[in-house]
Order: structure tokens, then C-alpha cells, then sequence
């Protein structure tokens, strides 16, 4: 009983010798982090100039492929993300505030909503791979595109479009998943009364990397689904 | 390094977001979807892109300055995160003004 007394006061957590004070080590903590997410930038980046170069280049491919997406389902993917980051942030307010039980079920409804994404995002997916949409070599369906006024048009690299549609959400999905397991380890130390207002480094570094994921979706979401 | 500054105020607890701000910027966020949504059936012609891209930079700043907490961060993890935007932009920048200063005799579409 004095143990998880200990714990529940926060003073379970001593900082690592090589730091002048708690502060001094959460603050480190967490640069390393943002160090992180700006490394995370810029490889998405790169798939973000490439689809604007490519976007420049061939206008109707990406008009063409666009027909292909459900504004719909990346509507709702964008307000289940949305939903996950506030229930994150929460995870950590509660985890400020001690209270273990409410920043544990925040962090289980982060995970379900993570888990809520990738279900939809595997309708999406399996829709298209059962048309043959797939990237580069792999694609199989038919080239003859039905725009949004009706002509039907053969777009010869319409594989491009597909390459770069798996390419960016699949990396991104892989950043869900990863995710998700972060914020159930969170969730498995938030269980063990480990954190209150002086020690959360854990849940608030887990917290930005998927508040990162989220804000790639916001950018991902009007390019892939909105802008034909 | 601000470290002797830190060490002075290591048993301060950090700044705490009240409940109600994190409930504002999330119904601002929802709210600025459905805005993006909307003005995708607008036709603003060749500022559609930028439209969207200016909406998705609003909910951006606002996921960053209070769900990241970067507005009662210290400085250092705002210029990392900016360093990150602005060498992007720099690649951005180069390799459009290279695709379309391009030379092009036909189009393959």
C-alpha cells in the first residue's frame, strides 16, 4: 500500500544522474522529441514535393485518380484523427492532474480510434485492390477513367497516381500502428500510477508523435480526397 | 542552454491547458473540416489548392500551439519544428521552379 502511495504522489520516477533536476530532463526529453517529429517533416515531405511535382507535371492523371477516392471516408478518417487528438491531449491533462483511471480510459479511446482508422482505411484499400488498383507494375485494372462529367478518358500512367495514393497512406498508416502500440505502452505504465504533474515525459512524447500523425492526415485529407 | 534557469524552478509544475480551451480548439478543428469540405465545391480555379492548403495550415498552427503544446513551450521547440517547415519549403520551392521553368514539346497526357 505505501508503494502505490509513493507512486500515486508522483515521487516514483528519480531523474536519470546525468541531469540537474526533473525539469532539466523532461525538457531534454522532449527536445529529443521534437528533433524527432522534425526528421518525421521532412521524410513525408518529400512525398508531399514529389506529389507537386508529379501534380504539375500530369493535371489530368491527378484528376483522373482522384475519381477513384470517397471524400466521404476520408471525412470520417479526418474526424475519428481529429477525435484521437483531443483524447490524447486529455490522456496527458488527466496524467497532469493524477488521475490514472480518466487518462487511462483517454488513452484506450486514442487507441480504439486509431484502431477505427485503419478499419476504414482497409475498406479503402480493399476496394481498390479488388479493382486492380494498384502502384506502379502491380496495377491491373482498366486505364479507361469516368471523370465527374462523364466522359470516360484513357489515362495511360494512371499507376502513378496509385503509387503515390499507397506510398503516402500506407506510410501513414504505418505511423497509425506504431502509433497505437506507443500510446498502449503509456496506457500499461499510466495503469501502474507511474506519472502525475511532476513525471508524464512518457505519455506527453507519445502524445506529439501522434498529435505529428494527425497533422499529416490534415494535410494528407484535402490533397488525396478534396483537390482534383 | 537555459539550464541554470531550469534548475532554479525544478519543483514548479508545468502550465496546465484548461479542459475548455482543449474543447475549443477541437470543435474550431471540426468546424475548419467541414469548411475544408465545403470549399472544395467552390470553384476558386487555380486557388482551390491554396484554399485547402491554407485551411489545413490554420488546424495545423492550432494542433501544434495547444494539443502540442507549443504555446507555453520554450523557444528551442519552436525553431526545431520551424527549422523542419522551412527546409521543406526550400525543397519545395527549388523543385517546383525547376518543373515549370522546364522546356516541355508535348505533354505525355
Amino acid at each position: 500500500m505505501s508503494s502505490a502511495d509513493q507512486h500515486a504522489h508522483g515521487t516514483g520516477h528519480h531523474y536519470a544522474h546525468h541531469f540537474e533536476s526533473a525539469e532539466h530532463e523532461y525538457s531534454s526529453s522532449k527536445q529529443g522529441i521534437w528533433v524527432f517529429l522534425c526528421t518525421e517533416i521532412l521524410m513525408f515531405g518529400g512525398l508531399f514535393v514529389g506529389y507537386a511535382v508529379f501534380h504539375h507535371m500530369y493535371p489530368l492523371l491527378f484528376k483522373a485518380g482522384s475519381t477513384f477516392v470517397d471524400w466521404r471516408m476520408g471525412a470520417a478518417n479526418t474526424v475519428v484523427l481529429l477525435t484521437s487528438s483531443l483524447t490524447m491531449a486529455l490522456g496527458i491533462y488527466y496524467a497532469q492532474k493524477r488521475d490514472a483511471a480518466k487518462s487511462g480510459l483517454m488513452l484506450l479511446i486514442t487507441i480504439a480510434c486509431g484502431a477505427i482508422f485503419m478499419v476504414i482505411k482497409y475498406f479503402e484499400y480493399s476496394h481498390k485492390i479488388h479493382l486492380g488498383l494498384l502502384p506502379g507494375s502491380w496495377f491491373h485494372g482498366s486505364l479507361d477513367v469516368t471523370f465527374a462529367d462523364g466522359t470516360v478518358q484513357r489515362v495511360e500512367n494512371l499507376p502513378l497516381y496509385f503509387s503515390f495514393y499507397y506510398m503516402m497512406t500506407g506510410l501513414h498508416g504505418i505511423h497509425v500502428l506504431i502509433g497505437m502500440s506507443l500510446i498502449f505502452w503509456a496506457w500499461l505504465r499510466v495503469r501502474k500510477n507511474e506519472f502525475g504533474p511532476h513525471y508524464y515525459t512518457p505519455v506527453e512524447g507519445v502524445g506529439l508523435f501522434w498529435h505529428l500523425v494527425d497533422l499529416v492526415w490534415i494535410y494528407l485529407f484535402p490533397l488525396l480526397y478534396l483537390v482534383s | 542552454m537555459a539550464h541554470g534557469q531550469h534548475a532554479n524552478d525544478a519543483h514548479s509544475e508545468h502550465h496546465i491547458i484548461p479542459f475548455g480551451v482543449y474543447m475549443k480548439v477541437f470543435s474550431a478543428l471540426i468546424a475548419l473540416t467541414v469548411i475544408t469540405v465545403l470549399a472544395a465545391r467552390v470553384d476558386f480555379g487555380a486557388f482551390g489548392a491554396a484554399v485547402a492548403f491554407g485551411i489545413a495550415t490554420v488546424k495545423a498552427v492550432l494542433v501544434l500551439a495547444y494539443f502540442m503544446h507549443l504555446k507555453y513551450d520554450n523557444m528551442l521547440n519552436r525553431v526545431i519544428i520551424a527549422s523542419g517547415v522551412f527546409f521543406l519549403i526550400v525543397f519545395y520551392f527549388f523543385c517546383i521552379v525547376d518543373e515549370i521553368t522546364r522546356i516541355v514539346e508535348k505533354n505525355t497526357l
